[in-house]
């Protein structure tokens, strides 16, 4: 069984507790406010974007097509790398994230590599491909303007799509003024873009080789599909003498004509426009030029083979759910402390290591948001459930989580226990909105929510006392 | 019509008057309501938070007060999520899917049942209109704003039928108001930061007063109102309805 293979493997390895992450990140009220508008104001222009008569059918073709593809993933994989390889693209398989790497650092160092050129991938994140060819003395720049921002500051991406959502433009601007010699307090987004575009082409122009992601695979073509709105996957591919495109198997799909639908449906969510700037599909290495594609696993057949929760390889990385949850936008991309954040992110980390990554299926009010905004249909909310049903199996509830059902239980279930209870407790309730050493240690009271005041008599006992209820 | 009015665990104890009220909005209706529905709790609290086995004593206590009805109505949008999708799975039997089949949220009931998707009355007020999460998106009971719906649905309906009541516009029609049952003690800061946000936009629109068809999302709002001392009136749907059509 999947989850206990993870619970063999993570026993020792610490909790890392949301709560206390989303505590941190709300100190600073004013900052948390203004993170939840910015990150409210992409879900309003993927509504607007999104608002096409035709929607809903196309979110049941994406998940369709997806679920087509996951169905037949083996055979789609193969005839994927048949084809490339006809093309002169080099596919490479790697099993995890050590292999991936490894796979990447043997075609740079066989080619004499010594700077990279990096456009925005999540799957080199999840791998941690950085650090590993930093440590082998190779430069790598990551190219999009986002992800540069959080390279400069030494950050992880707080967002799958908007990697420095997190980021004011005022604090770039000290960031740019430090590493790039911007004039200091210059923080018109138009100069400093300015100033990036040329900092950010030099390392283009001159990369020895291009390290791309993907957003899909096509096998009917053995081509590869990369969507930026900066072109700067384009210009490092197309100039570099050797372009690597790292890519998750899931990202497979079968035919050209299902990126008519899973094109439209990527932009509109993700940042609300009909298309992004650059759509490529790359299907041959350039003249002169060698292109190698690594198809990584890293976990995804193992999801594929847990039938409750497969419909998460579906995911295409849009990033709406996390712009639609209002957990993540009041808690930002690292109080999930895992490569992706956001309701996504709190049904994916579970299956690398549910002990770790416990608090992240309670990270939700179960609202259900992100399964409507989902543009392949993932229903999120009712992994998340999953996720928490497979803690309490496992003995991994948050703290206090499993002693408080264990009493509660019982008592819900008896009406005489029931009575017995809700009178005292109604009696307790004085006590505990009068006294404030206990309302600063009430969970209920401490972040500034009253306690109700409670009634003389509950409904049973009033419809007893006037005979309604013998 | 004979129907049951099955009271959640948390409205017997903290909210005894939303029960009354919709006792009383029943039988105004013309309906014969039972009080004999006994079990305290569907096993919501336990059932969401992953706990299902010991949520199953309660759900089957509650399966089993309802076999004898036809019509079982409560005034929670959230407990009438939960039966109806979860108690078919957590009670295996034909209990529960009868129970399922035989349970619904007021407005609902009113709306489809009883017939009268509009009653005679008057609430000469400006209302904010919140819908629990599981009733608006588990139940469907209202448009969503991420299909990209207007607001709708059998509460709409019914509020918007009172004389002289207008339904204030929000920023953020259907945003959650950060209750989530255990979410409520287990992220106690992120729950209180969105009832927060929820308020300002209710305030921000010059409601007047609150209306809910889930007492538990009012139990969360009222008591960070409370705090910061807002004259916010807070209402469960039942009490408006019984006050609008005296």
């Amino acid at each position: 069984m999947l989850a206990d293979e993870h619970i063999l493997m993570s026993t020792s390895l610490p909790v890392l507790s949301h709560p206390d992450a989303a505590k941190a990140f709300l100190h600073d009220g004013e900052r948390a406010a203004w993170h939840d508008d910015a990150l409210w104001y992409v879900r309003s222009k993927r509504d607007r974007a999104t608002d096409l008569p035709e929607w809903e059918a196309l979110r049941e073709a994406a998940s369709a097509l997806k679920a087509h593809a996951m169905s037949r993933l083996a055979e789609l994989l193969e005839a994927f790398e048949q084809r490339a390889t006809a093309s002169g693209i080099v596919v490479h398989w790697a099993r995890d994230a050590a292999e991936h790497n490894r796979i990447v650092l043997d075609i740079l160092r066989s080619t004499g590599v010594k700077r990279v050129a990096k456009s925005k991938s999540m799957l080199t994140e999840e791998c941690g491909l950085n650090p590993c060819l930093e440590a082998a003395g190779i430069e790598v720049v990551d190219t999009d303007l986002g992800e540069r921002i959080v390279q400069l500051a030494h950050q992880p991406p707080s967002h799958i799509v908007i990697p420095a959502i997190h980021w004011k433009k005022e604090e770039i601007a000290q960031l740019f003024h430090t590493a790039m010699g911007t004039p200091a307090g210059e923080s018109s987004p138009d100069a400093l873009a300015g100033v990036a575009r040329v900092h950010l082409r030099d390392a283009l122009l001159h990369a020895d080789a291009a390290i791309t992601g993907a957003n899909a695979l096509v096998a009917e073509t053995g081509g590869v599909v990369v969507c930026t709105n900066e072109g700067n996957a384009d210009l490092g591919m197309h100039s570099a003498p050797v372009h690597i495109a790292c890519v998750g198997i899931e990202k497979i799909i079968a035919t050209r004509d299902d990126l008519g639908v899973l094109l439209r449906v990527l932009a509109r969510s993700a940042t609300g426009q009909p298309v992004t700037a650059y759509t490529t599909h790359v299907t041959a290495p350039r003249a002169g030029s060698a292109m190698h594609v690594v198809l990584v696993d890293n976990g995804r057949s193992a999801r594929l083979a847990d039938a409750e929760m497969r419909s998460a390889l579906h995911c295409i990385r849009c990033g709406a759910c996390l712009n639609t949850c209002p957990i993540y936008r009041r808690s930002g991309g690292y109080s999930y402390n895992h490569v992706i954040p956001g309701p996504i992110g709190a049904i994916l980390a579970p299956a690398v290591n549910l002990d770790a990554h416990r608090t992240l299926p309670f990270a939700s009010t179960l609202c259900g948001s992100c399964g409507d905004v989902c543009p392949v249909k993932i229903d999120i909310p009712a992994q998340l459930v999953t996720w928490r049903e497979r803690s309490a199996a496992a003995g991994m509830l948050p703290a206090g989580y499993a002693t408080l059902f264990k009493r509660l239980g019982p008592l819900l279930a008896s009406r005489t226990r029931f009575n017995r209870a809700g009178a005292w407790a109604r009696r307790l309730l004085p006590v505990l909105r009068a006294l404030s050493f206990l309302r600063r240690l009430n969970p209920w009271t401490r972040p500034g929510r009253d306690l109700p005041v409670a009634p003389a008599e509950s409904f049973r006992e009033w419809a007893k006392r006037t005979g309604r209820l013998s | 019509m004979r129907v049951a009015l099955a009271v959640p665990c948390y409205v017997d104890q903290l909210r005894p008057q939303a029960a009354r009220a919709t006792l009383t909005l029943l039988e105004r209706l013309g309906c014969t309501v039972s009080l004999a529905f006994d079990a305290p709790c569907c096993g919501q609290p336990m059932s969401n938070a992953g706990a299902v086995a010991d949520a199953c004593a309660g759900a089957g206590a509650w399966a089993d007060s309802a076999q004898p009805f036809d019509h079982v109505v409560m005034p929670s949008g959230s407990c009438t999520h939960h039966v109806r999708h979860q108690l078919p799975r957590l009670v295996a039997d034909a209990r529960g899917t009868h129970a399922a089949r035989v349970t619904y949220e007021l407005c609902e009931f009113i709306a489809g049942p009883l017939g009268m998707p509009v009653l005679a009355g008057r609430f000469p007020q400006r209302v904010a209109m919140h819908l629990g999460c599981h009733a608006q998106r588990g139940l469907r009971a209202g448009g969503s704003s991420e299909l990209h719906q207007a607001p709708s649905g059998a509460m709409h309906a019914l509020l918007s039928g009172l004389e002289g009541l207008s339904i204030v516009p929000l920023t953020r029609a259907d945003e959650c108001c950060g209750f989530g049952g255990s979410f409520a003690v287990g992220e106690p800061e992120l729950s209180v930061a969105m009832g927060r946000s929820r308020l300002a936009d209710y305030t921000a629109h010059d409601a007047e007063v609150l209306v809910s068809s889930d007492p538990s999302c009012l139990l969360h709002l009222e008591g960070i109102a409370a705090h910061h001392g807002s004259r916010l009136r807070t209402l469960h749907i039942a009490e408006l309805l019984e006050e609008a059509t005296r």
